[in-house]
Order: structure tokens, then sequence, then C-alpha cells
């Protein structure tokens, strides 16, 4: 063979112009801080936070009373009469701010879990943790009859355990993405008939509060409620944000992950057990909210256009979607309501759809 | 057996591993090994399939726990070190890494500075000066916002080496970092680890072509059944004996014509038909193991 290869390597420096960023990523420095900040999901995620928040203020004035801007404006003044204010702070306003952080604490957790499972449908609803809060939110019904918060305290008992099981039948020297996804479908499953044979052994009474818890529903949440779910967002939501960049890491294996420094067990546990959290609480006031955790992740990487999954925009997101699913399951066929979970279930169905038809691998953009 | 490897002069290392075993759930693949990684020097590590090479360079850099032994860099048992600060010393590019959906080469890339970054200093003016050494060092400055997925087999491979040059380590590892390329995309991976072994770095890969392996490695390690068989400078490892006994194939050892360093000619296969044309798969297993 002629071999005519220069031995010269790669070494031709081609100067030392900037660095080329895509289109809409800045680096920010001042004093000992610096980061990257992708323009788009930054101005994205405001905006989604504008529209849920004018969203809540909307949900706050629909309802039979008749009660409009001014006067949810009245209300939180403490101008308004006191039947007002009874109905906006004390029976709408919590459903709504409920609507708001339950949507984000189901998001976080699903973008947890899709980023750990590396897999668009490896959400906490579809492997399992619903199925889990339902099975301890009937068994608590069993044993207290058709009480609220022996439902509630079931229902976190049931999500937590199936967390761990999930965890423990995954384990077989460390926790494999897909073994995680498989077994919790096959364990949701099981869980599934397991339940449906629990409500016919059921008192009616008992049995007519548990499917109704288990539809999904906002309409019972009071102030209580709610502050499960604060304490949940202000605990776990600092841990994920802290961890979200290991866990990227992550998304790349975890030989990968590793090394370039992450402590991949850890930081695996860590955030399964925040996901699962942030997932039981919302779950244990509202009952099984589907498709907010498998798609709000999702459809806000999508939009905003960032590769892996970002937690502050899907948080937005999830805040948004929860709060309009609401609206629309308060409005659509009023004076009757929906449970939530039924319109989340139905916006779930178009949304896995579409998933379905429009993603193919690598063929984005 | 053959050699009796550098016991003369001992290489300062600053990597080495003593008494080392490993290996999978019950399967020990590794038991009771010593090694030496020379400062400042191209490794290779050959071997037979299953013999070890990748459990070994795991171990290296803590992808596997030892069940025996310890693994020290400068003297300190790398099992207490902290995730990051061994990323800072001691790169890896693992046998497969999946990268993000739609992610871009630049995005990519600068993962590598992750152990460089804490929660406030996420990107300095230091992590972008080395990523765009390394964009530059990898042939990849005008790629840089493109998507990974949309590269071909040997760019992306750039991108992944790239990923591992930003992170600006003093030892590196590969671990088969030629599997999967064509020839040119071999020869350029090889030169760029040539290239960065004379800057100073000390670098370790696991090859399948031994002539490869013969023709770039300043230090040969050959493993057998998670035993070193042999090790030193290729011209002083590998002969015709070692060829047959480790990986059971009978060749000439010749000077390559190019560099000197040896090279391996396996015999020709012969065939009952004495008519037949020379077989053309016959050239080498270890020609052939290299492209798996």
């Amino acid at each position: 063979m002629t071999s005519t290869r220069p031995r010269t390597g790669p070494d031709t420096v081609t100067g030392t112009d900037a660095l080329r960023w895509p289109r809409g990523i800045a680096p920010v420095r001042f004093g000992g801080f610096s980061t990257r900040i992708e323009l788009r999901a930054a101005a994205l995620t405001v905006l989604f936070l504008l529209v849920a928040l004018a969203v809540a203020v909307w949900s706050l004035t629909v309802g039979s009373a008749g009660i409009g801007v001014a006067q949810v404006w009245s209300a939180f003044t403490g101008t308004a009469s006191t039947g007002t204010s009874r109905i906006v702070l004390e029976w709408r306003l919590p459903r709504v701010v409920f609507a708001l952080l339950g949507g984000a604490a189901l998001a976080i957790g699903g973008a947890v879990f899709q980023s750990i499972t590396r897999n668009p449908l490896g959400s906490p609803d579809i492997i399992g943790f619903s199925s889990g809060a339902y099975t301890g939110a009937l068994i608590a019904g069993l044993i207290a009859t058709g009480s609220a918060v022996g439902t509630s305290i079931g229902a976190l008992t049931g999500a937590l355990l199936t967390g761990v099981a999930v965890h423990l039948l995954a384990f077989k020297r460390g926790v494999s993405a897909t073994r995680i996804v498989v077994i919790g479908v096959g364990l949701s499953m099981f869980l599934s008939a397991f339940n449906s044979w629990l409500l016919t052994t059921m008192q009616l009474e008992a049995a007519i509060t548990a499917a109704s818890w288990g539809a999904g529903s906002l309409a019972e949440i009071a102030w209580g409620n709610v502050l499960p779910v604060v304490i949940g967002l202000v605990v776990c939501g600092p841990v994920v944000l802290w961890l979200a960049a290991d866990m990227r890491m992550l998304e790349m294996g975890d030989d990968a992950g590793r090394g370039v420094g992450v402590r991949a067990e850890t930081v695996r546990v860590v955030l399964l057990l925040m996901g699962v959290l942030l997932i039981a609480l919302v779950t244990a006031s509202a009952g099984p909210i589907a498709f907010v955790a498998l798609a709000a992740p999702q459809l806000a990487m999508r939009l905003t256009g960032t590769p892996g999954i970002r937690i502050l925009p899907a948080a937005v997101f999830g805040a948004l979607l929860l709060a309009a699913s609401d609206l629309v399951a308060r409005t659509v066929i009023a004076p009757t309501q929906l449970p939530v979970g039924v319109v989340t279930l139905c916006l779930g169905g178009a949304y896995l759809v579409w998933l379905l038809a429009t993603s193919r691998r690598g063929s984005r953009r | 057996m053959t050699r009796p490897t550098s016991s003369v002069d001992p290489a300062p290392s600053r990597l080495h591993a003593t008494s080392l075993s490993t290996g999978y759930g019950d399967r020990r693949i590794i038991d009771d090994l010593d090694v030496r990684i020379p400062d400042g020097s191209f490794t290779v590590i050959i071997g037979p399939n299953g013999c070890g090479k990748s459990t070994l360079l795991r171990s290296l850099v803590r992808l596997l726990k030892p069940t025996g032994g310890s693994v020290l860099l400068d003297g300190t048992d790398i099992a207490h070190t902290r995730s990051k600060e061994l990323a800072r010393q001691i790169g890896l590019l693992p046998q497969t890494s999946i990268a993000p959906e739609g992610i871009t080469v630049i995005d990519l890339v600068s993962r590598g500075r992750h152990p460089h970054q804490s929660a406030l200093k996420r990107w300095s003016e230091h992590d972008e000066r080395a990523v765009q050494k390394a964009l530059t060092r990898t042939g990849l400055a005008d790629l840089t916002t493109r998507v990974v997925d949309e590269l071909s087999g040997g760019q992306r491979q750039r991108v992944w080496i790239a990923m591992a040059l930003a992170q600006d380590t003093p030892i590196l590892l590969l671990d088969e970092p030629t599997t999967y390329l064509d020839i040119s995309h071999q020869i350029d991976v090889l030169d760029l680890c040539t290239s960065l072994q004379r800057e100073g770095r000390t670098l370790v890969a696991v090859l399948h072509d031994l002539n490869q392996a013969a023709r770039y490695a300043t230090h040969l390690i050959v493993l057998d059944q998670g035993r070193i068989i042999a090790e030193g400078a290729p011209t002083d490892v590998v002969t015709a004996d070692l060829v047959r006994d480790v990986f059971g194939v009978g060749a000439r050892v010749i000077p390559d014509p190019e560099t000197n360093t040896p090279l391996i000619v396996p015999h020709a296969p012969v065939f009952p038909d004495p008519g037949a044309h020379p077989a053309p798969a016959g050239p080498s297993t270890a020609l052939m193991e290299g492209t798996r």
C-alpha cells in the first residue's frame, strides 16, 4: 500500500475565536456565579407561569355564585362581603392553589422518573404508583369506612410501598432503567386487578367513597390538603433541583455519568425517593390524577426545545396543565363537575397518540 | 511466562492496582492482579475476548468495586476518593454511552466539565476554554451546533472523545475507542491518543487489533483469563509464541515496514483443496476481532 497519510494529527488549531453556541444559549457570569441560560426555555417558562396564573385567577371567578374578577380582588383585599370572601378564599382558592402546586409536584415527580428510566413512558402513573396509592386507599376504606383522612394515609402508604417494591424488584446489581419500567408496568397491572377485586368486596358506601377518590378530583380540596403538598415541594423541590445536573449526566448512561463524577446509585435513590414523595403527597389528597406526571415533562421539553428534561419548565407546565384541566372539569358540563382525573385522562390519551405518532428515534428537527 | 516485565526500573506510576480481584456477581474475572500504569505512557491492554480487559479498565476508575485488593491513585485507595475529585484526575471513554435525544455537539462536549462545576459555578470561563480546546483537538469546531444524532459514527465517537478531553484529566482511560469505526477513523482516534500522550497525559486503552496496539502503545499489557501474561514495550512483548499461547493463532511476527514495531502476520490457513484460490477470509482473527 502506498500510504500517504501525513502524520500530522488533527492539531491544526483554527484560531481562538469564541465558542459557537446554538442560537439562544447565553453564558451568564457575575462574581463567583456562572451558568448557561437557554433563552427560549427560560422565556417559555415565564410565559407558562403567567398563563397558569391567569388560568388560576379565571378559575376563581368561575362557579354558580357569579363572582367577577373585581369581587375576587376585593376578597383578597378584605373588602368583600363575608359570603364572597368565604367562597373565594375558603372554597375556591385552596382548590386553585392545590391545582397549581399539585400539578407542579406531579410534573417534577414525572420528570425525575422519566429521566432515571430514560423513557418517556417511565412515569409514576404508568409504573404502578397510582395503582399502589389506590390499593392503599381501598384497604384504608375497608378498615376505616369512608374516612377522608384514612383514605389519604392509606394512599400515601400504598404509593410509598409500591415505590419500595418496584425499587427492590428492579434491583439486581444496581437498578437498571428498563427493569424499573417493565417491573413497574407489571406491578401496576397486578395492583389494578387487585383493586377491582377489593372494590367488589367492600361495603357500598365505602366503595363509593373509594371509587370517587379513585377518579381523581379536586372538588373536596381544602387548605388542610394544600399544606402537605407545600411541604413536599419545599423539601423535595430544592433537592431535585440540586441533583438535576447529576441526573442529566446519568441520562448518558451509568458509566458516562460516573465517569464525570456522579455517584450514580446514591443520586438515583435520592431522586426516586423525592419523586415518589411528591407524587404520593398529591395523590393522597386528590386521588390518582392521570397523565400530568407523564405528559407535562415531555410537552415542556418539546415546546422549549431543550435536549432532555428540565425540571423548572416541567414544573410550571404541570401547574398550568392541572389548573387548566380543573377549570375544564368545573365548566365543561356545569353545573355538574367532572373529576379532574377524567379530564386529564382524556388529554393524556390524546397526548399519547400524538407522542406515538410523531416520535421516531433521532428524527427531531 | 516470557517477559518478567520491568522489574529493573519501576517507572513512576500514579495509578496502580495491588492484588486486585473483581468480577460481576459471583463470577470472578480478575484475581489477585498487580498492575502499574506508567506515567506519561500510552498503555494498551490486549487479550482474547472475555479475558478481563474492560473489567480491569473499569476497575481502574471505580466503575467496578474490587472484591479484594485495591486501586491506588497517588498512593491513596480510590475507594475513598470523592467522585468528583476522582473524575478530575481520571477521565473515561466508556464502551457505550447514550446521547440524549436532540443534544448538540457543544452541549454534549461541555458535559465533560461536570466534575469541575458546582451549584454556583456552572459555566466558568475555564470551562469554556477547555471545551473549545477539546472541540478543536477533535476537529469538531465547525460542527458545534449540529445535533449529535445526525452525525456519522466516526463523528459521534469524536464527540464522546471530545467530552472526555473537556474533562481535562491527566489520566484518560478509553474502553475500545476504535470499535465500530472504519480504518480511517480508527487511525484518527489513535493518532489523537498519541499526540495527547506526547503532551504529557497518561492514556490507557483497550484495543482489539493487535497490530494497532503494537504500533501505537508505548506500554503493552497482555491479559489472559484475568492474569497478566506479559507487559512492557511492544517490541519486547509481542512474539510469535505469545500470539500462539494467548490468542491461539499461529503467526509470524515481523517488523512493521512503516514503524518497525512488531507486525503480526497470521499463517495462511491450510485448506484440503489445493486448487482453491487463497482464501479471502484468511487474513487474521486479530483483524476480524477488531471489527467484531
